[in-house]
Formats: C-alpha cells, sequence, structure tokens
C-alpha cells in the first residue's frame, strides 16, 4: 500500500494536537499512515503508541533544537526528509498557520501541487481527490492533482470517524542545520484556555455575538447564553474590531468557517462576510431589533427583540426546564 | 529600502461571487472587482514605513486579467511609487504553485528588500502563496504576522492563533504576510488620484519574466453549488419570545 505522509502538531511541550486524529484518520482511507512528529527531544513510547492507535502505521520522529527559535523551518526539512524516505503519494498537513506554511514551502521545494483546506478527501480509482466548500459553502468543489505528489491541507474538526489502529513504529532522524531560509522565533507562549467551553470549530452549538451587544462588558450575555447551551463563542468582525472578543473568536470570510447545528446570531445583522462564515449551520437562530436586518433572510428562527430582553428570558426559560 | 506589496484583484465580497460551472474557476465577470481588502493593509504597512523612512520605494506588483490594472491605479493613487502587472493570457486558471512561480520569477527580477503580502486572498483563502514566493526566493518568511516592525535591516512581528502567540523576525532582504490584525489602510487623497495616473506601470508577459510553469498542478474536477437557505419564521417579542424560543428548540430536538 502506497504510504501517505501526515504532519502531527504539537504544543511547545510536546503534547499532540487534536488533529492528529482527523489528520490521521484521512490518510487511512489513501493508504498506509505515516505520522510526522517534529520534537525538541526524542519522543517518547508512549506518544509513539498513541498515533499508533490513532492510526499511524509508522511514525518518524524528527529531533532537533532549533525547533522553537527556527519558524516551520525543521518542519519543512523533516517534511523533505520524509519525502524522500517514504515517496508517499501525499503528504497531509492541518489547515492552520503552521501547516499552511510549511504545505506552501514544502510544495515549492520539491515542485509538488497543493489542495488547500479539503473538507473531505477520498480515493477515486487510485486518484486522490479533495472536496472543498467554497464562498463560505454556496459550492462544493473538487480537485485532484495532475501527476506527483499531492501536499494537502485540511480544514480543521471536518473529518468525521477514525482510523482503525495500526503498528505506530517509531523511527528517528536528528536535524542539525538551522534552515536558512527561516524566521527567527523570538519567543512562544501557549495560550492555555482557561474556559471549559468546547472549541468554536467542530462545536455543536455556536453562540456568536455582534457590535449590537455594545461593549466588552455587556458581551459577557453572548457568554452565559453559550454557556446555558453548552456551546462556543463567536463573534462578527464589528465585535472582534471593537474588542470585545479576541479575533480567534471571529466566524466568516476571513475568520473561522463553522457548521454547527445550531447557530445563535445575537446582534448580528448578518453581512454577507459574516454569512460565508456559519450559513452552512444546521439551524440558524437571529436575534436583532432590527427587523430588516439581512440575517433574518437566512434565519430558521428569527426573533426581532431586543438582546438584553430576550437573551436574559431565553436563558431563564433554559434553566428553569433544567431538573 | 525597496519594498515590494503583491496585489490581487477579487470578486468584491459585498457581492455574490460566482464559480463557472465549466472549470469551477472564479468567474470574474459576475461580479464586481476589488483590491482585496487585505492586500490595502498589506500597502499601509509599506507606506507607514515610508512616513517615517523617506527614501523608501514601494513597488506593486499584481498577477491577473487586463482589469487588475484598476487595482493597481487604486495602491498607486494611495502612494506606492510603482506598479508591475503580469498580464499573459496563459496564466489564466493558475493554481497555487504556478502564481507563487510567476510572482517570484518577477520579483527576482524586479529585486527586494522587503516583500509585504496579505496572509489568504478572500476568494483563493489557501494562504500558501507568500510561503511559496519566499521558498522559490530562498529568503525567509513571517507569515501570518501582525504589529509589524520594520527597521533598515530587519523585520519583525507578532503570529498568533488559538494555540500559541510567537514573537517572530527575521534579517532582510525577508517576505511578510500580515493579517486583519494590521490596521485598516488610509484612503486615496485627492492628490494622490492625479498623481497616479502619472506613476509609471509597466506591463509584462509570462514570456518576459524567463520562467517555466511547473509541470505538477491541481485541477478542479467537479463543482456543484449548494441552493441557497431560505429564511424561516420570524416572530417580535412580546415578552415571550425566550419561551417560545425555547418550545422551538426543543421541537427541532436541538436542546
Ligand atoms: C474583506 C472583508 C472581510 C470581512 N470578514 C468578516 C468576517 O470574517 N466576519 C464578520 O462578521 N464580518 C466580516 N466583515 C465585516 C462585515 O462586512 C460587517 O461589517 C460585520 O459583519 C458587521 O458586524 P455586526 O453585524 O456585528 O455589526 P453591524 O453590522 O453594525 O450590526 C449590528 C446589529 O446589531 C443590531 N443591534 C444593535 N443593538 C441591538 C440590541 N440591543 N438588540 C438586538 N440587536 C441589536 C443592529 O440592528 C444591527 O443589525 C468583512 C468585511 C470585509 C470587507
Amino acid at each position: 500500500m502506497t504510504d501517505i505522509v501526515v504532519f502531527v502538531e504539537t504544543s511547545v511541550s510536546g503534547e499532540l494536537r487534536p488533529s492528529a486524529a482527523e489528520l490521521l484518520t484521512a490518510a487511512a482511507r489513501l493508504g498506509s499512515p505515516v505520522a510526522v512528529v517534529v520534537t525538541t527531544a526524542p519522543l517518547d513510547a508512549s506518544t509513539a503508541a498513541d498515533l499508533g492507535a490513532l492510526g499511524a502505521a509508522t511514525v518518524f520522529n524528527a529531533v532537533s533544537r532549533l525547533l522553537t527559535t527556527s519558524l516551520t523551518g525543521v518542519q519543512t526539512a523533516a517534511l523533505a526528509k520524509a519525502v524522500e524516505q517514504f515517496s508517499p503519494a501525499a503528504v497531509i498537513l492541518s489547515n492552520t498557520l503552521d501547516g499552511r506554511d510549511i504545505a506552501g514551502r514544502l510544495s515549492a521545494r520539491l515542485g509538488a501541487a497543493v489542495l488547500l483546506d479539503a473538507v473531505d478527501l477520498r480515493l477515486d480509482a487510485g486518484t486522490i481527490v479533495a472536496t472543498h466548500s467554497v464562498f463560505g459553502g454556496a459550492y462544493l468543489t473538487e480537485s485532484s492533482v495532475d501527476s506527483g505528489l499531492a501536499v494537502v491541507t485540511v480544514r480543521q474538526a471536518s473529518i468525521e470517524g477514525s482510523a482503525p489502529a495500526a503498528a505506530g513504529q517509531l523511527t528517528s532522524v536528528e536535524i542539525e542545520s538551522q534552515p536558512l531560509t527561516s524566521g527567527v522565533i523570538d519567543s512562544i507562549d501557549d495560550i492555555v484556555v482557561a474556559s471549559n467551553r468546547p472549541e468554536l470549530r467542530g462545536a455543536k452549538t455556536v453562540v456568536s455575538g455582534g457590535r449590537g451587544l455594545g461593549s466588552a462588558e455587556k458581551f459577557v450575555l453572548v457568554e452565559q447564553l453559550a454557556d446555558a447551551l453548552g456551546g462556543a463563542v463567536g463573534a462578527s468582525r464589528a465585535a472582534v474590531d471593537a474588542g470585545y472578543i479576541p479575533q480567534s473568536h471571529q466566524v466568516g470570510q476571513t475568520g473561522i468557517t463553522v457548521s454547527p447545528q445550531l447557530y445563535f446570531a445575537l446582534g448580528i445583522s448578518g453581512a454577507i462576510q459574516h454569512r460565508a462564515g456559519m450559513q452552512t449551520a444546521k439551524t440558524i437562530v437571529a436575534i436583532n431589533k432590527d427587523e430588516d436586518a439581512p440575517i433574518f433572510e437566512i434565519a430558521d428562527f428569527g426573533v426581532v427583540g431586543d438582546v438584553f430582553s430576550v437573551v436574559p428570558q431565553l436563558i431563564d426559560a433554559l434553566n428553569s426546564r433544567k431538573p | 529600502m525597496k519594498i515590494v506589496v503583491l496585489i490581487k484583484q477579487v470578486p468584491d465580497t459585498y457581492g455574490e461571487r460566482v464559480l463557472s460551472p465549466d472549470t469551477g474557476w472564479v468567474d470574474r465577470a459576475a461580479s464586481d472587482r476589488v483590491i482585496d481588502e487585505i492586500n490595502e493593509r498589506a500597502l499601509e504597512v509599506a507606506l507607514t514605513y515610508k512616513d517615517s523612512a523617506k527614501n523608501t520605494e514601494i513597488v506593486l506588483v499584481t498577477m491577473g486579467p487586463a482589469e487588475a490594472k484598476d487595482a493597481l491605479r487604486k495602491g498607486l493613487s494611495m502612494g506606492a511609487d510603482s506598479a508591475v502587472h503580469i498580464l499573459d493570457d496563459s496564466l489564466e486558471g493558475s493554481d497555487a504553485l504556478a502564481t507563487a512561480t510567476t510572482l517570484a520569477a518577477s520579483l527576482k527580477r524586479e529585486g527586494f528588500d522587503l516583500i509585504v503580502t496579505g496572509n489568504e486572498s478572500t476568494d483563493g483563502r489557501g494562504g500558501v502563496v507568500p510561503a511559496m514566493v519566499a521558498e522559490l526566493l530562498g529568503v525567509p518568511s513571517l507569515s501570518f504576522v501582525s504589529s509589524v516592525v520594520i527597521t533598515d535591516d530587519r523585520v519583525s512581528g507578532v503570529r498568533s492563533d488559538d494555540t500559541q502567540t510567537l514573537q517572530v523576525h527575521a534579517p532582510l532582504p525577508a517576505l511578510i504576510s500580515i493579517t486583519e490584525g494590521s490596521p485598516d489602510a488610509r484612503f486615496p487623497s485627492f492628490k494622490g488620484i492625479m498623481t497616479a495616473k502619472r506613476k509609471p506601470l509597466s506591463v509584462l508577459s509570462f514570456a518576459e519574466l524567463g520562467a517555466e510553469h511547473p509541470s505538477a498542478r491541481s485541477r478542479v474536477v467537479s463543482n456543484t453549488e449548494r441552493p441557497a437557505r431560505a429564511a424561516g419564521r420570524t416572530i417580535t417579542d412580546d415578552g415571550s419570545a425566550g419561551s417560545q424560543l425555547v418550545d422551538y428548540l426543543v421541537a427541532e430536538r436541538l436542546i
């Protein structure tokens, strides 16, 4: 069976990012997964076993002290080595900042074509076919590469299912030299998420707030509803620009694309660029005091009203249902 | 200092955007075309530096059909000094690697100390072309950065997502791709608009770049339009909207 190289992202302290599972799941549909992990110290046997359980037949561990100072340089070098050693049909990465940076570098270095932001991957008569959700889900397209290696990035939280467990056979290489063409990392801060809310990407319920919330203090209402529903918190760009919430919560054209079972838009007008990030949600609920707000054109249930009176009513009604 | 800013003309995100049913490529004729907002922010990064370092030269480079020169004129009216338009029918439908190959060839020809790009276009959203261009040119790159600081011999910035915040830098020559976290761009002044018409805008064919198209390429093999969403029920709050909403969520088995 052909090998499929998977780039596994880790935190600074070496823990596997959750995307490892879905990348290995996608890879196992296409061939035999080789997990490439880059670390500052040799990977311990238990992490290799974890990757095996997630479907990695082989774990290729590149060890380099330079990992924490070279911006994606070591990872690109490690993948180039893995491609040389395994001659895979594809290299699969997560569509994150690092994943895209490394995919671009690797593609240009090896002269390989890219398939970007895939929401699904399958094998069709021996050809790898990627599905993409374009213009906020207005189109679904499929693409493939004409010949040779495919460098593929996969949208986070888009692949379902799991891969059968495999051997997780560990091999290691060292990467010594500083890649000349990489930027330099001066400092790294891992963001520790203090809340136990679900991640925005992949959440079943998302509650987003817009400029209509009026201030960072009052934006708390969005979080309260999210917590009452066990959902994640999102926002419009206007709410991010106004400083109500960090950019990593922005939903839309230039933010995150979500596709939850239930999406709440609170005080959001429904600009086309916002819709581009949420219009594939199964059910959309909008609360807005302007009955002409465009968000109502796509809402399954719309409430014309003030968020500061409707949302507290809603939270009360939800709480009184709970035993 | 010579700063090159890469520009892309895209379908206006405020309007409907269409993929051509035959090719799966963006149907450029179906929408209004504008300079991508992120490119205006990229240009703003260069202009802000030029405000404090007057002997900075800012060159715009775009690859695109004939109308793309409007995007260059806009950039010139904002304050760039000159522009290069790579215009060639053979480039239609270029994928990311082909685009990067063409841009890198023109950048080699043009020369630069710093290249500034947007992190991703609003039509393609790939976000890989900057890294490809840097790799083809053999220079370091800082991708997806904001809070950019440029000095004589280096560039630095902050690169953050939901997992990490990195402080990064690179010696020049280098490439950076900036995010929406970078400030909004200035508006062209009246004087800017008038002088833009006289600023040099050169047009180059692919052959003049002396590059070759890469042999590997990706291709759109199918393309389906999803049905548009329809509006559902809308109620006006009379004090009972909260409980009506809960009834709806229960009926739909959403809670
Ligand atoms: C290139 C580009 C990319 C963009 N990307 C994104 C993106 O990724 N995400 C995004 O969201 N936007 C994006 N935008 C911006 C987009 O065009 C809108 O400006 C933005 O979505 C508006 O956010 P909003 O709905 O919160 O604010 P507004 O449009 O100001 O709407 C606020 C709404 O709140 C309502 N309201 C006010 N007070 C109350 C109240 N007390 N109770 C109930 N309702 C109330 C108002 O009626 C109004 O409808 C992008 C724009 C461009 C040009």
